[in-house]
């Protein structure tokens, strides 16, 4: 794994008149229940630690009332934290001054929201260089760079349109473009896809995976949408109440979710389209690999499992790309990890 | 004891004729040490609506016609109201008002722009903290509820009759919905645009041009609608302390009883009042198409 781009330390988030007293509540294990009717303060986010690596997309996935979109907001410190330590590239976010913050979120990260916010007065192409506009880049500069994204997110011939005149869809798409020509190595998505219809939805994820393949963002997406998440998420963190239950890849957490609310969350899924070969194999450790079926380490069960029931195998043996043996699986331990 | 529960305990007259005096002597000391002064730092605004005035009148009338259908016409992109106006001002002319309303266009033209450079900022420093509004928004209070009459008085003790101090009573009763409406408009800017404002790292200022003031401007025509409105809702009062223009010969018509001319007089403070408000509305509804106050 390549090193934390973004490190979040016991950030802590408490709402109310007196943050500073109530966390003294929340140390000593008050829940967010007890603050609200006791202390009469929200508990956003409680000791929360998350390591976001470079040029993977990290999943923060949650019910509303989560915390997930606190969370998010604390990256560019769009919230001040009541407690902890949030750092981008080593630099503490924290300390920033007030130029330094703002050259820090011009520079290094870029926000695509929930309800798009674009600015109606603003066409389509002036809203994608809002960005550019005002780290007053020459508005040629500005243009050249907005256009080949207008173009990228396929929205090419409405430069010129106003935002009311397009679809939520496109809009979004809007709001992704003026995302990526502000050109920072962090992409901030806070439930960026949850307003869009479902077909809508599932297009732009599939725009956001290839932007990615191509661009190797850093990218913290929210979501409160599992399929969402174990679609895009390269790790998933799940949060309840202001605490982070688990963390970890998608197939990790659907094989051992560490608490019943995971659990709950986790249920339902059609595992088989999640895990990977390389997610379930165990080391070949001298097994017994003659007569195994070959299976590439990247594929996910559904993608073999008709094979392995009409070949009716005893055990797989799990490949690398260059068809080297690298791993074990047995029909047996297969078939129990999908009836689980 | 039945004395104290019929009357109110009230100050001894001697004393309140005392009372009254001092007052008065002090404020027309005040006012006979500043009021040169004073007189002297509107002069600049009294050459303005002096000019504009001027400038009306000596304007040959088919040229100023010309001018107002075609601002009319870019304001409301509407053939209707532009014949609508053009008749009112026929009206106007043929019965021989037309210097008359040339005054009290200056006077509104003044007014108005005096109430937009003192209301906006003063609108946009309320919406920015929420002490400075408290302290605001009982000034405006009073200045919509005094009757316009009473705040004349000190006027005119300081500054005697004429044109500024017949603009300062209007500036006073027609700025407050500017303000309010200025601040409204502001603060119900939504959350998330400058939310995004703030994540792209927008500066207070960028904020404030590119993003608040535009998507409150819709409200803050509003409010200068109201201002324009209101302004001329209050040329007769004006009239009283020597503001020339329409209100004038209606006043004259009410000593006299001047049925006709009171009427006719009447009528076109009426029409003004319909084709500013038509267009400026109409305006302001043009300018929201795009840009619906609400952020999409």
């Amino acid at each position: 794994m390549s090193e934390a781009k973004i490190q979040i330390k016991n950030l802590y988030k408490i709402f109310g008149k007196n943050p500073k007293a109530a966390m003294e509540y929340v140390k000593n294990g008050v829940g967010k229940d007890e603050l609200l009717e006791k202390h009469n303060h929200v508990l956003g986010l409680k000791d929360i630690n998350l390591d976001i690596h470079a040029q993977s997309v990290q999943v923060v996935m949650g019910l509303s009332g989560s915390g997930k979109s606190t969370l998010i907001r604390h990256i560019n410190r769009l919230i001040e934290p009541t407690d902890g330590s949030v750092t981008v590239d080593g630099d503490e976010v924290l300390k920033m001054n007030e130029e330094e913050l703002r050259s820090f979120r011009r520079s290094k990260t870029a926000m695509v929201f929930q309800r798009f916010a674009l600015l109606p007065h603003k066409t389509v192409l002036q809203n994608t260089i809002f960005g550019l506009h005002i780290q007053n880049i020459s508005e040629e500069d500005a243009n050249k760079s907005a256009l080949r994204w207008i173009e990228r997110v396929g929205l090419s011939g409405y430069e010129d349109k106003y935002p009311q005149h397009l679809s939520g869809g496109m809009q979004q798409r809007v709001g992704l473009a003026r995302a990526l020509t502000n050109d920072g190595d962090i992409l901030l998505m806070d439930e960026a896809f949850s307003a869009l219809d479902p077909l809508i939805r599932k297009d732009m994820q599939d725009i956001l995976l290839e932007l990615q393949d191509e661009l190797h963002k850093t990218v913290v997406f929210i979501t409160h949408d599992l399929d969402e998440a174990l679609k895009i998420g390269d790790r998933i963190a799940i949060l309840k109440d202001g605490i982070m239950d688990q963390e970890g890849i998608p197939a990790e957490i659907l094989l051992n979710p560490k608490t019943k609310y995971v659990k709950d969350f986790v249920e339902d899924v059609n595992r088989a389209r999640v895990i990977k070969a390389k997610h379930i194999m165990s080391e070949i450790n001298g097994q017994d690999i003659s007569g195994a079926m070959p299976i590439d380490q990247d594929d996910f069960i559904d993608r073999f499992i008709d094979k392995v029931i009409s070949d009716k195998p005893d055990n797989l043996v799990i490949q690398d790309k260059n068809k080297k043996n690298i791993g074990f699986l047995s029909t047996q331990k297969l078939s129990e990890i999908l009836k689980r | 004891m039945s004395n104290f529960l019929t009357d109110f305990p009230e100050m001894p007259n001697k004393q309140f004729r005392e009372f009254k005096k001092g007052v008065d002597a002090s404020y027309k000391d005040f006012a006979r040490e500043w009021g040169d002064l004073i007189d002297a730092m509107f002069d600049p605004l009294l050459k303005m609506l002096v000019f504009f005035e001027k400038t009306l009148i000596a304007t040959p009338w088919p040229i100023f016609m010309i001018v107002l259908l075609g601002l009319t016409y870019w304001g409301s992109r509407s053939i209707k109201l532009v014949i609508g106006t053009f008749l009112a001002f026929v009206f106007i002319g043929y019965f021989r008002m037309w210097d008359e309303t040339m005054s009290t266009i200056a006077i509104i033209l003044t007014s108005v722009i005096m109430s937009v450079v003192i209301g906006l900022p003063t609108g946009i420093a309320m919406s920015r903290s929420d002490r400075t509004q408290s302290i605001v928004t009982p000034i405006l209070d009073i200045m919509q509820t005094m009757p316009p009459f009473v705040y004349l008085i000190p006027i005119v003790m300081l500054m005697g009759i004429g044109k500024i101090p017949g603009l300062i009573a209007v500036v006073i009763y027609a700025i407050p919905p500017l303000i309010r409406l200025t601040n409204l408009g502001i603060r119900e800017v939504d959350k998330e645009a400058l939310e995004a404002a703030d994540a792209f790292g927008a500066t207070k200022k960028q904020k404030l041009y590119q993003v608040q003031l535009p998507l409150a401007l819709p409200t803050i025509f509003a409010g200068i609608n109201q201002t324009i409105m209101m302004a001329l809702a209050m040329v007769i009062i004006a009239s009283m302390i020597g503001v020339k223009g329409l209100g004038q010969p209606v006043l004259q018509s009410i000593y006299n009883q001047y049925f006709t001319k009171g009427v006719l007089y009447g009528l076109a403070i009426v029409i003004v009042a319909i084709v500013f408000d038509r267009v400026s509305q109409s305006y302001g509804q043009r300018i929201q198409k795009h840009r619906s106050g609400k952020i999409v």
